[in-house]
């Protein structure tokens, strides 16, 4: 065993220990206190001098007295079937009073990379039931579609909405939710614990907890315990994992906080140089893989924060994540419910999960179409409050009041509205024959002669 | 508990001194800068990059879990180097050239220290020399070749710097290590060779490109073209457009060979690739488009230095097909996140970080990359060339930053991708306001001889197009109905241009891919349209009835249309029937 009392420095979550024999690369390390509690941590620099550990948890009570133990090995997580219907801690240890978990196997927190060419392409559609990811941003099975909100807007309603609602049509199969909170609220987590208890989600769930009053360490080894978790039921038992991970804003913010503690040169706005690559050992840990039946879909959401997504953590995540739906403050103060602005959402797998044979051959080209109209519109928004509505050709204000219709009749929907896919689509075509057909030029012409309301029943201009 | 150091081995055998992250210290290596090392027991894979005292810095291309100090060291005394031959094509490689299907037999997932050659060394090939015992031979010239597809004659090359007289050639059946020939010093010639990736490989003469690589993108051939052996890059933030982009440039640009470095992007973007390219025709060969495609795959979640390594792998694979005298195309999507690489690496050498953190040789990298370029003299005459364009991922979408601003340098072609553009899908999100190609002069007066009025064409609608811009920001202080009918009309019209001619869906069966040809009968038709609107606006001709001519819609239809030439004289035939039917009589 090698343990070894030779603290020789600590700094925030960091224990510089001398003297040692040689300590392996993210070994896993456990750290006992002379009262004899004990702290788990990780090798984050190893050489013959000095091996830097970075603990999980707070480092309060950590004094020169304290024994490091290296296990020779990396971190590994006990996995089972019967982790489902658990709620356990931001380290795994069981916080719902129940049974120890026994584990089947054991496995590496960090994942493996999935072989690119061992990979399938995502390309079963599921129905969420909210139009303006179904009809504009639809999501695929394996899919990582982040929501990107900001403090106070109602993503987590969403995000609840969705994981109720979700459903691939045709098919009734094993499906499971993985819950992991990084840093967010105990009403939060209650919020979405009740939920998925009223719902009975949770039998089929596993939850992790890492409150905001936890340490925040932590938070860098809890979305990987998560994901270790729903990897292991989809790839070993099958199951389609949609994967909640919130706020990813805090786990940004409990790498930064590393990187101080060991005095890196910071790339931009402070946060580590690595951001970008250490995210997409999260985000990556989605998909399907050639020949097992389950897969791994991610619904990461994270708060920007001012609300300004050039900030780091929703910019690099946009880099790698397969699109985004934006939560819209303007949208929220306006009351419309859900507040998701399509414009600057995207969904990158959308193509490849919709059209004939998956929803509807029209999908794509209406779809285009509301983008365009929904953006001029927009647009005209801002120059009818400079110049006035009247200042503008017939044309500009059809285009007008169609972006006050999408909203309110497209966008805006019950939190507990379900709408089918049928639906969504052909409250899309309501919408677009408030315009003139040659103005759609978008669709073609077969589709239009297929779908296009001539004679509008729509509310023209309300 | 306490050991002291003496614990160590003392003896001066190479060792581990320290780890962290992908950066390894090691001690007594003796070893020269590149030089591949194998560390540690599994004996994995890296690279001598610093060499300080008795110490030597060496970034590793797996991940370095559990490697201790002390572990032991070896040194191959070689540079990283990829194999150059046969099988080559259709093939997917990690970023130091391991062939990804094979290690998948293993496991989905990617385990450390896998060797595998990267061309197989069972598989044979009917080699076909052409030269005879007796001739000389030099760097670069071919002594045969080998059918590699049904398309492709791969010509087997002497490998540069060698030269000699033939002792001995036969054509036959031969594995890639079979000696194929031997000339009189003894040197023996296999289908395939080597070359250290860091190094270009050596040419004659550099030449100036002036053909146009025809790529089927109507905003790229028309108003931005690239030419065979250029530069181009394409920046923009995510969701933007620059992975569809070069993949649409992957799939229909007109040259021989495609290699295409997916470097610390998504994994299933690689697997998009693999799925479509052996289902998609080359319209060039009549090929699955696999079949002139090399794929790199460094995803994100890969280890970061071997992303480092993916780019070089890449580009010399891409000079290898040159030097037979082929046009390559390849595209690097993304080169900031091998920029980020090496600003990952350079932070953990603790070296004195230039703006942002990257370090100070980014600009010297970057430039040395895109240098490797070029429409080139071969060694043995002939002609080939490296076209490459890379996208460019800047942070918060904000081109002012340092990857940005290195390449616009060094690339002569800048396709500027725009959000705002994309968040209304407007695709190709390719601005054109801000974009630009300086091969313009060399490569238009080909076009202009196939296609008379391409230039003139193209001229007029970069005017419209800048018009538009002015206008619109009159429309902001007085709106669109206070303009006169001219101007409205010079509105619509460009609306036209933007929204039937720019506007290009990826995925859409027909207008995935423009021939050059539709381009010009698309611009001549907008073109006539446009004149002809503008007299009818001068004979006090509304533009409300000008924009109700049926000939409108059937412009914007014609990029859906295969059989474009009959489209294209039917819309024609509309238009000047409509303008007719408005002026009436009062037409001349
Ligand atoms: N030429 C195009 N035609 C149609 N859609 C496009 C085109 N270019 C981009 N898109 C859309 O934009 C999305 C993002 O494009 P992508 O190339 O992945 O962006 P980036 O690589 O810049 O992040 C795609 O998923 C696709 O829906
Ligand atoms: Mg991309």
């Amino acid at each position: 065993m090698k343990e070894y009392k030779t603290i020789n420095k600590i700094a925030g979550p960091l224990l510089f220990v001398e003297k040692t024999e040689p300590v392996g690369y993210k070994e896993f390390v456990t750290v006992t206190l002379s009262n004899g509690e004990t702290k788990r941590g990780q090798v984050l620099e190893t050489s013959k001098d000095y091996v830097i550990v970075q603990v999980f948890e707070d480092t309060q009570g950590i004094d020169k007295q304290t024994y490091v133990h290296f296990s020779g090995e990396i971190i590994q997580m006990p996995v089972s079937g019967k982790m489902l219907g658990r709620v356990l801690s931001g380290i795994g240890t069981p916080l719902d009073g129940g049974r120890k978990i026994i584990p089947e196997d054991k496995r590496n927190i960090q994942g493996e990379v999935i072989n690119p060419y061992s990979r399938t392409r995502p390309n079963e559609f599921i129905q969420t039931g909210i139009s303006t990811i179904d009809g504009m941003n639809t999501l695929v099975r394996g899919q990582k579609l982040p929501l990107f909100s900001g403090s106070g807007l109602p993503h987590n309603e969403i995000a609840l909405q969705i994981a109720r609602q979700a459903t691939v049509t045709g098919e009734e199969e094993s499906f499971a939710v993985v819950f992991c909170a990084i840093g967010i609220t105990q009403e939060e987590a209650k919020q979405f614990i009740n939920e998925f208890e009223r719902t009975g989600a949770l039998q089929r769930g596993v939850v992790f907890l890492n409150l905001a009053s936890d340490p925040s360490i932590e938070r860098i080894i809890t979305p990987r315990m998560a994901l270790t978790t729903a990897e292991f039921l989809a790839f070993d038992y099958g199951y389609h994992v949609l994967t909640i991970l919130t706020d990813m804003t805090n786990y940004c913010e409990a790498l930064l906080e590393i990187g101080a503690a060991r005095e890196e040169v910071p790339g931009r706005r402070g946060y580590p140089g690595y951001l970008y690559t250490d995210l997409a050992s999260i985000y990556e840990r989605a998909g399907l893989i050639k020949g097992k039946s389950g897969s791994v879909t991610q619904l990461p959401i994270l708060t920007m924060p001012g609300d300004d997504k050039t900030h780091p953590v929703p910019d690099l995540s946009g880099y790698i994540t397969e699109g985004q739906i934006f939560v819209s403050r303007n949208l929220y103060r306006k009351n419309v419910y859900p507040p998701i602005d399509v414009l600057p959402s995207l969904s990158r797998l959308m193509n490849s999960g919709i059209g004939k044979g998956k929803t509807r051959a029209d999908h794509k080209a209406l779809s285009d179409q509301l983008y365009a109209g929904y953006a001029e519109g927009l647009d005209l928004r801002g120059l009818a409050t400079i110049v006035g509505k009247d200042a503008l050709t017939s044309r500009d204000q059809r285009l007008l009041s169609f972006a006050d219709t999408f909203e309110k009749r497209f966008v805006m929907q019950g939190r507990d509205e379900n709408r089918p896919i049928e639906t969504t689509l052909e409250l899309g075509w309501d919408i677009l024959s408030t315009l003139p057909e040659d103005e759609l030029t978008r669709i073609p012409g077969d589709m239009l002669e297929a779908y296009y309301r001539r004679e509008t029943t729509a509310d023209e201009g309300d | 508990m306490e050991v002291s150091l003496s614990s160590y081995s003392s003896n001066t055998e190479p060792r581990i001194y320290k780890v962290a992250g992908p950066v390894v210290i090691v001690e007594n290596l003796n070893g020269r800068m590149y030089d591949v090392v194998l560390v540690g027991h599994n004996k994995l894979m890296g690279e001598v990059i610093e060499i300080e005292g008795n110490k030597s810095i060496v970034q590793v291309y797996e991940d370095t879990e559990l490697i201790k100090p002390d572990d032991p060291v070896e040194n191959t005394g070689t540079p990283l180097s990829v194999e150059l031959g046969p099988g080559l094509l259709a093939s997917i490689y990690d970023g130091i050239q391991r062939p990804l299907p094979l290690i998948a037999e293993e496991s989905s997932f990617i385990r450390r220290g896998v060797t595998i050659p990267a061309l197989s060394r069972e598989k044979k090939w009917t080699f076909v020399a052409t030269k005879e015992v007796g001739d000389t031979v030099k760097g670069g010239d071919a002594i045969g070749y080998v059918d590699e597809t049904a398309n492709f004659r791969h010509h087997i090359l002497v490998p540069p710097y060698t030269k000699g007289t033939i002792r001995d050639i036969a054509s036959g059946e031969f594995t890639v290590t079979d000696t194929v020939c031997t000339l009189e010093d003894g040197t023996s010639l296999t289908l395939m060779q080597r070359w250290p990736v860091k190094k270009h490989r050596p040419f004659y003469d550099k030449r100036w490109p002036d053909t146009v690589l025809v790529t089927g993108q109507r905003i790229l051939d028309t108003l931005f073209p690239l030419a065979k052996g250029g530069t181009a890059a394409i920046p923009g933030p995510f969701g933007s457009g620059k992975t569809i982009t070069q993949q649409q440039l992957a799939k229909w640009a007109d040259a021989d060979v495609i290699v295409y470095i997916g470097c610390g992007e998504r994994g299933n973007e690689m697997t998009d690739v693999l799925v479509e390219f052996p289902e998609l025709v080359d319209p060039k060969s009549g090929s699955p488009l696999m079949d002139r495609t090399v794929l790199i795959a460094n995803t994100s979640n890969m280890p970061v230095a071997a992303r480092e390594a993916s780019v070089y792998t890449g580009i010399t694979i891409a000079e290898y097909f040159r030097d037979m005298g082929y046009d390559v195309a390849l595209m690097a999507d993304s080169t900031s996140r091998w920029a980020e690489a090496m600003r990952e690496i350079s932070s953990r050498l603790e070296e004195l970080p230039g703006e942002e953190g990257y370090p100070a040789y980014l600009a010297s990298r970057l430039a040395e990359f895109y240098e490797r370029a070029g429409r080139i003299e071969t060694l043995s005459g002939g002609e080939g060339s490296v076209t490459v364009i890379g996208a460019v991922s800047p942070q918060g979408g904000d081109f002012s930053e340092p990857v940005t601003q290195n390449t616009l340098r060094v690339t002569k072609t800048f396709w500027a991708l725009d959000a705002k553009l994309a968040n209304r899908r407007h695709f190709p999100a390719i601005n054109w306001l801000k974009s630009y190609s300086l091969y313009q002069d060399q490569v238009t007066p080909t076009l202009e001889r196939s296609y008379p009025g391409w230039v003139a064409n193209m001229k007029r609608l970069m005017e419209l197009l800048s018009r538009e811009d002015e206008l619109s920001e009159i429309v902001q202080l007085v709106g669109s109905d206070a303009l006169p009918e001219d101007q409205q009309m010079t509105l619509e019209i460009a609306r036209m241009v933007r929204e039937y001619f720019l506007q290009q869906d990826a995925f859409h069966d027909v207008d995935t891919f423009c021939p050059l040809e539709k381009q010009y009968m698309m611009v001549n038709l907008l073109l006539s349209f446009s004149d002809n609107a503008y007299r009818a606006i001068e004979l006090n001709k509304h533009v409300d009835e000008i924009l109700d001519l049926p000939s409108r819609p059937m412009i914007a239809r014609m990029k859906y249309e295969r059989d474009y030439k009959a489209y294209s004289k039917k819309v024609s035939t509309q238009i000047e029937k409509d303008f007719n039917e408005l002026f009436g009589g009062e037409k001349e």
